[in-house]
């Protein structure tokens, strides 16, 4: 592995990125947009606006950066690009590594501009203060981009990489306690939750948002997501072949 | 042929070489040693495992049965990534990054400098696209593009897909020049198409037909062996002898 080449991914990526500043605009402007749609939808009762909106900081980074990446390696995989790489001397991971660090970075920047009109223009309060939900939000996109670049493994056409989603994301997020209480489900369902990565990117901004404290669930919310997120990178990596 | 007597001077030894893929055979026991510092071209129609050869000398391609070595290395062994150069069929390239970043990003995972890339885009006479998206280009712009990235680290081995495919005349003059230039510092080029008239360019042929190798030999001698004008007739010639 090299520093260096890693790097040069990230720098890559986020080159690419700047040559769509679109993309850029989609990723950074839906997310507070929607959230301010939220708001006023729950004009009514504002107190519910503010139990859901933390929690939701944690959906949107996961969700756009799976998308994302998934698009981008299964284009790396279809154009040849990958092909070429893997004929030159770098390693998977400076390759995964890569991509995870220039998502990993947007997403940060997503956050903070989702956090600050959250926080801020929309008036939802947290105890636990602005640093931890942005830290939340950073590891939702760390493990949505690593599972990106794992899923993109499967999918042969873009068709595919995008349903993904759904079938892959949109089940954790029924089940991730954001629209019931987790102990309210079918106890099937329950344990289904308690295995899948979304509930505990969730669940950290709960604890965040009603504890001024870090609190020992908080740690191990924060362990299992990034634990997630590191055997989806080691996954991912494992599905990049150098012979095929 | 020179690796009879000497067979260090052989860059490419293939022996037995069979790729099965879900079933089907794309290459089948092919055996022959490829000379260092010539031009060889790899010919047949479409669908012959041209690619599949290439793809499986530069490591790419799992080698059902066989062997094939490269400078002695086994091939896909990590010290070849540092000597052979490939170029795919497809472009390869990031169409959403300019020539010079394109060419800058792979520098860096070749461990080639800033300058290197900027000296290749000059090399394939782009200097003046340099700034450009690679998407907005030309395709033939675009294959030189890929063709920079190939050569970067000048690599001893060059395996080049189709390098010349929906290239202008006067393009596919330029690049032959190039690959001549390489091949006179020691270069071993390996290059695929299914336009036969390229074969007079070539110092060896290597014909290839279902998977099968049909014949390998100079242009001459393969002319001469079947008694006919051209590439393409010694081609539909031996096609017949074999079926």
């Amino acid at each position: 592995m090299s520093a260096r080449k890693t790097l040069a991914t990230t720098a890559r990526v986020l080159a690419q990125l700047r040559h769509d500043p679109r993309t850029i605009g989609l990723i950074l402007f839906v997310p507070p947009i929607l959230l301010t749609i939220l708001k006023y939808a729950f004009q009514a009762e504002p107190q519910v606006f503010n139990h859901l909106a933390p929690m939701i900081l944690g959906v949107f980074p996961l969700t756009i950066m799976f998308i994302v990446t998934s698009i981008a390696t299964l284009r790396e995989r279809t154009t040849g690009t990958l092909d070429r790489l893997m004929t030159m001397p770098i390693s998977k991971f400076d390759f995964v590594l890569g991509y995870a660090l220039a998502f990993s970075l947007l997403a940060f920047l997503q956050a903070c501009l989702v956090s600050l009109v959250t926080l801020g223009l929309l008036g939802v309060t947290v105890l636990g203060g602005t640093a931890p939900v942005l830290l939340c939000a950073v590891l939702a996109a760390f493990l949505g981009t690593n599972l990106g670049l794992f899923v993109s493994a499967f999918a042969r056409t873009e068709f595919q990489a995008v349903q993904f989603m759904p079938a892959l994301i949109f089940p954790q997020l029924l089940v991730c306690g954001l629209f019931v209480a987790r102990e309210s489900m079918a106890r099937p369902l329950q344990w289904f939750a308690d295995v899948m990565p979304l509930t505990y990117s969730v669940d950290a901004l709960k604890q965040v948002t009603l504890h001024s404290s870090w609190s020992g669930t908080l740690t191990r919310d924060v362990g299992v997501v990034l634990g997630f997120a590191i055997v989806a990178l080691i996954l991912g990596s494992i599905t990049i072949r150098r012979q095929e | 042929m020179d690796c009879i007597i000497c067979p260090m001077s052989a860059a490419i030894e293939i022996k037995n070489l069979s790729v099965t893929l879900d079933g089907d055979k794309i290459l089948r026991d092919i055996s022959v040693d490829l000379p260092e510092g010539h031009i060889i071209g790899l010919l047949g129609p479409s669908g012959a495992g041209k690619t599949t050869l290439i793809r499986a000398l530069v490591g790419r391609q799992h080698i059902t049965s066989g062997s094939a070595r490269v400078f002695g290395q086994p091939v896909g062994s990590p010290t070849l990534r540092h000597q052979i150069g490939y170029m795919t069929q497809s472009v390869s390239i990031y169409p959403d990054l300019t020539v010079r970043e394109n060419a800058r990003y792979f520098a860096t995972m070749t461990g080639q400098s800033r300058q290197a890339a900027d000296k290749l885009i000059k090399t394939v006479e782009l200097d003046d696209y340099a700034h450009q998206l690679v998407g907005k280009l030309s395709g033939g712009q675009k294959s030189r593009v890929s063709l920079a990235v190939a050569l970067l680290g000048s690599p001893k081995v060059l395996m080049l897909d189709e390098p010349t495919v929906g290239v202008d005349p006067v393009l596919r003059q330029q690049l032959w020049e190039i690959f001549g230039r390489l091949a006179e510092q020691g270069t071993t080029l390996l290059i695929t198409s299914h336009v036969m008239d390229e074969a007079s360019r070539c110092q060896d042929l290597l014909l290839i037909r279902d998977g099968r190798l049909l014949a390998y030999d100079t242009p001459d001698g393969l002319r001469a062996k079947t008694g006919t004008k051209t590439v393409e007739e010694s081609f539909i010639k031996l096609v017949g002898e074999q079926s």
